[in-house]
């Protein structure tokens, strides 16, 4: 669900700068909307300032200016009804160690103020593969599991704003895809999940929107098809039977370039342009008497989008 | 108030407890039962009454608040301190509960605890020597003030400490050398004038005179200092958790 400006934001972040005692400034006046039920996949390598945002949104670490507000309550002012609506999964495996699954998970339902349901409890660690393993201490755990067991707690007290700090870091094939599969269910529910990732495949598969945050700035907020198709485009590279010792002549209406060792033929083009050129260019290379052996074609990642886009700024 | 989690962070500190049942309860429960062996038994027969009763009787009520003090500083000194070290502080401080809320949940856990465990004690002297309560209430009040003062203190010392050296730090350079030489095993008249006077710096006399005041209805110094000065420490515990919520010191940044 792409973000829509009439419906009240489930989460407003303005002007919130943070800064810390021995003087680094972690984020410089970040705003940001967040509309309900969206997912929202916030980039940036490390140190830029995703983890410091979130901590501030959900009341760990303190902020330095601004204001923020999860379903219209000041996280200060009105810390627990806005708390109350938020669930967190660190990026450190931070858990206990000597409590079962079950009590750990139930633990933080009730931190959350919220009456017993175990009925709930087990929907989630059902959810989460978690239901044979809920009488085991949580020191028993693999990483993945324990993993798990985050997401758990987290999901616990029903919040409607779920924070995914790095939810696979670290994690199995196997498990991010169940991972996946949890957060599309609960998009389904109709929780809002921001999630912060290094994997930016997870993203471009997850999220609506993409916020691009690096040293403190938030650079970029942009719908994720958008993004792909402002700064994405697409590569046809033509594997030459014949090396060539540079672009025939006549072709300067299409973007060519050819390799070093003249071997191959690569033509850029706008994939939603209303013609892309292809054709025309195939016969024409025929009519020259241009071969090829093989042809491929590449689509720009969202990887390669977000590369440049902090390069540009660095 | 936020009952629910108040309930919820009580539970999981009561449920430690239980997990390591032996070192909580059994541990001190035999080492009390030592110095009654030493102390009270075979070097308690050779030394007169104090203030009218049995040394081995005399000793009850410091002997409690020795452990009473220990354990109450350790017991909430560890309850916030290991979150703090795991990681795992990061679900308080970002669940909708008020810092009064924690305080209550971890300090009246871990003074739950060594209140149980002062009057285990009290059950296990009682098998030793011959105890008589001349103020039972008064008894209980300064158990259960004294256990929550210090659980409060041990809860400072918990989010003060940025390793398991500190944590023990002080416990053991400091309240335990208090608690022995705040007549936990005799009474401060004892003393040369000098030591006495010396003596009333320590905030421990103050809650072992009250408490034995209490059994016996002799104290040191009286029992309306001894209720002022461990009310003070009281607030000045208190104060200090405030000033620590307030600001985030040593939890937030």
């Amino acid at each position: 669900m792409p973000a829509s400006s009439d419906a009240s934001p489930i989460l407003a972040v303005q002007g919130v700068s943070k800064t810390y005692e021995g003087g680094f400034q972690a984020l410089k006046a970040i705003d940001l909307e967040i509309a309900k039920g969206e997912i929202f996949a916030l980039l940036g390598p490390n140190g830029a300032g995703k983890t410091t945002l979130i901590s501030i949104i959900c009341g760990i670490v303190n902020l330095s200016s601004g204001t923020i507000t999860v379903d219209g309550h000041d996280i200060d002012r009105d810390y627990r009804a806005a708390r109350k609506k938020i669930g967190l999964v660190p990026q450190e495996l931070t858990t206990d160690a000597f409590e079962t699954v079950w009590d750990t998970v139930s633990f933080s339902r009730g931190l959350f103020g919220k009456k017993k349901d175990p009925a709930h409890i087990e929907k989630v660690l059902r959810d989460l593969s978690l239901w044979e393993k809920r009488d085991n201490r949580i020191m028993t755990l693999s990483g993945g599991m324990k993993r798990r067991v985050l997401i758990a707690k987290a999901l616990s007290h029903e919040p409607e704003l779920l924070f995914l700090d790095e939810p696979t870091a670290g994690v199995d094939v196997a498990l991010r895809r169940e991972m996946w599969a949890v957060v599309r269910k609960l998009r389904e529910a109709g929780v809002t999940i921001i999630l912060t990732t290094h994997y930016i495949e997870e993203a471009e598969m997850m999220a609506d929107r993409i916020g691009v945050i690096s040293r403190g700035e938030l650079i970029l907020v942009e719908e994720k098809t958008e993004l792909m198709r402002k700064l994405g485009h697409k590569e046809l590279t033509l594997h030459l039977q014949e090396p060539l010792g540079a672009v025939p002549e006549g072709f300067s209406d299409y973007d060519l370039s050819l390799s070093e060792d003249g071997s191959s033929l690569t033509y850029s083009y706008d994939t939603n342009a209303e013609r892309t050129g292809i054709a025309s260019l195939m016969r024409r290379l025929a009519e020259e008497g241009i071969r090829f052996r093989d042809i491929s074609t590449k689509q720009s990642t969202l990887e390669e989008i977000f590369v440049n886009l902090v390069e540009e700024r660095a | 108030m936020n009952f629910t989690a108040i309930a919820a962070i009580y539970k999981f500190e009561m449920a430690r407890t239980f997990r390591t049942i032996m070192q909580s309860v059994i541990s001190p429960v035999i080492s009390t039962s030592l110095y009654f062996v030493v102390f009270g038994a075979a070097i308690g027969s050779r030394i007169e009454e104090v203030d009218g009763v049995s040394y081995g009787a005399f000793i009850v009520p410091g002997l409690i608040m020795l452990s009473l003090l220990q354990q109450s500083l350790t017991n909430a000194a560890f309850g916030i301190y290991f979150p703090k070290f795991v990681g795992t502080v990061y679900e308080i401080l970002s669940a909708p509960i008020s810092a009064f809320e924690i305080v209550i949940g971890y300090v009246g856990a871990a003074a739950t605890k060594s209140i149980a465990l002062g009057l285990i004690i009290l059950a296990t002297a009682a098998l030793f020597v011959d105890l008589r309560i001349e103020h039972p209430l008064w008894m209980i009040f300064f158990l259960v003030l004294t256990a929550v003062t210090f659980a409060m203190f041990g809860f400072i010392i918990g989010i003060w400490a940025d390793g398991f050296e500190k944590l023990q730090l002080v416990p053991l350079l400091i309240v335990t050398p208090l608690a022995f030489l705040g007549g936990s095993f005799y009474s401060i008249n004892m003393l040369p004038e000098f030591w006495q006077d010396v003596s009333l710096i320590n905030p421990v006399v103050y809650l072992i005179s009250g408490f034995r005041w209490a059994f016996y209805g002799a104290s040191d110094v009286s029992i309306a200092v001894s209720l002022g000065m461990t009310l003070v420490f009281l607030a000045a515990t208190l104060g200090a958790i405030a000033w620590i919520f307030k600001t985030g010191w040593r939890l937030k940044s």
